[in-house]
């Protein structure tokens, strides 16, 4: 299994934490299995958009891996209804339907990628890496800056 | 049944089983049935309406669905029937999610419906136009069968009208 450093939180230091939005059981539970490879800790998990709205706005975690196919509310509606709510909310949307028309209209709605499954945790670092942008960093560079603060 | 409608579901699932279990899987064991489906284990039943019309089954043996459920969950926890059965369905959702892609931006317009489980032991009925290719993966966590009766949803049409007379 790779290694990876894991994501903190540049302002506070702590871990990343994620709310994992997936019909699929089997699914949340590998999705929490990639990101505790990260670093990261799930706040949270819904079933369905309507449930995923609810969550986020109780548990304004710093990131949402949500699904697109879902009874009840879909994934797309369900992250165009939070980002008008959230305006900072950060959506990363993995699906097995990666199909162009599906792409654009979740980046349209608000969401910040997409990443096809099934989901890499090499290619899910990055862009969570990337999505976060400043407002993460590896804790082995936090290491090295407290190190060299030290020194 | 068109090759180009089949041979997206074939690279899917070769590609998927590749990249979520370990090992290698070979296709072996590939046949046309136009008899009426019959699990042989665990099977999961996707259909696709539109343009392009059929079902699409992943089928395997209780043994291998446990084992399969047991690998992709990271081998951490005991796997359970009911773990197996989501395990397939998200198998097959990513499999099919994945196939679909390539057909839609193809310019293939359908629907796909959510995977749903296949309890029944007398399969699903047949007919003149319901023609299936069975494909064999063979993985190290045992084999994984894919059954595909897809058509374009006029050919169908056509199909049944001519059995009709």
């Amino acid at each position: 299994m790779q290694d990876f450093d894991s994501l903190v939180r540049r302002k506070d230091g702590l871990p990343l934490q994620y709310l994992i939005v997936d019909d699929s059981v089997f699914a949340r539970r590998n999705l929490q299995r990639i990101i505790s490879m990260f670093g990261g800790v799930m706040v949270g998990e819904a079933g369905d958009g309507r449930a995923a709205i609810e969550a986020y706005g109780r548990l304004l975690p710093d990131l949402v891996l949500m699904d697109v196919t879902m009874p009840d509310m879909e994934g797309i509606e369900a992250a165009e209804n939070i980002i008008n709510q959230h305006p900072d909310a950060r959506i990363v949307m993995v699906s097995s339907v990666a199909y162009q028309e599906n792409v654009s209209e979740a980046l349209r709605k608000g969401a910040l990628y997409f990443v096809q499954k099934p989901p890499k945790p090499e290619i899910l670092y990055d862009v969570i890496k990337s999505v976060l942008g400043q407002d993460a960093v590896a804790a082995s560079a936090t290491k090295e800056k407290n190190d060299s603060h030290e020194n | 049944m068109r090759i180009e409608l089949i041979q997206p579901f074939i690279n899917a699932t070769d590609a998927v089983l590749a990249e979520m279990l370990p090992g290698p899987a070979t296709i072996n064991d590939v046949s046309m049935d136009e008899e009426v489906y019959r699990r042989k284990g665990v099977a999961a039943s996707v259909a696709i309406r539109g343009d392009i019309e059929g079902r699409v089954i992943f089928d395997l043996e209780s043994e291998t669905a446990l084992r399969v459920a047991q690998v992709l969950a990271g081998g951490e926890i005991e796997p359970t029937e009911q773990l197996a059965r989501e395990t397939l369905c998200e198998l097959a959702n990513i499999i099919v999610g994945n196939a679909v892609t390539l057909l839609n931006d193809q310019g293939h317009s359908f629907k796909v419906f959510p995977p749903s489980i296949h309890t029944d032991e007398t399969g699903y009925a047949g007919g003149p136009d319901s023609e299936a290719l069975v494909m064999c993966f063979e993985t190290p966590s045992g084999k994984v069968y894919l059954n595909i009766s897809l058509d374009y949803s006029h050919q169908r049409a056509y199909s049944a009208a001519e059995s009709l007379g």
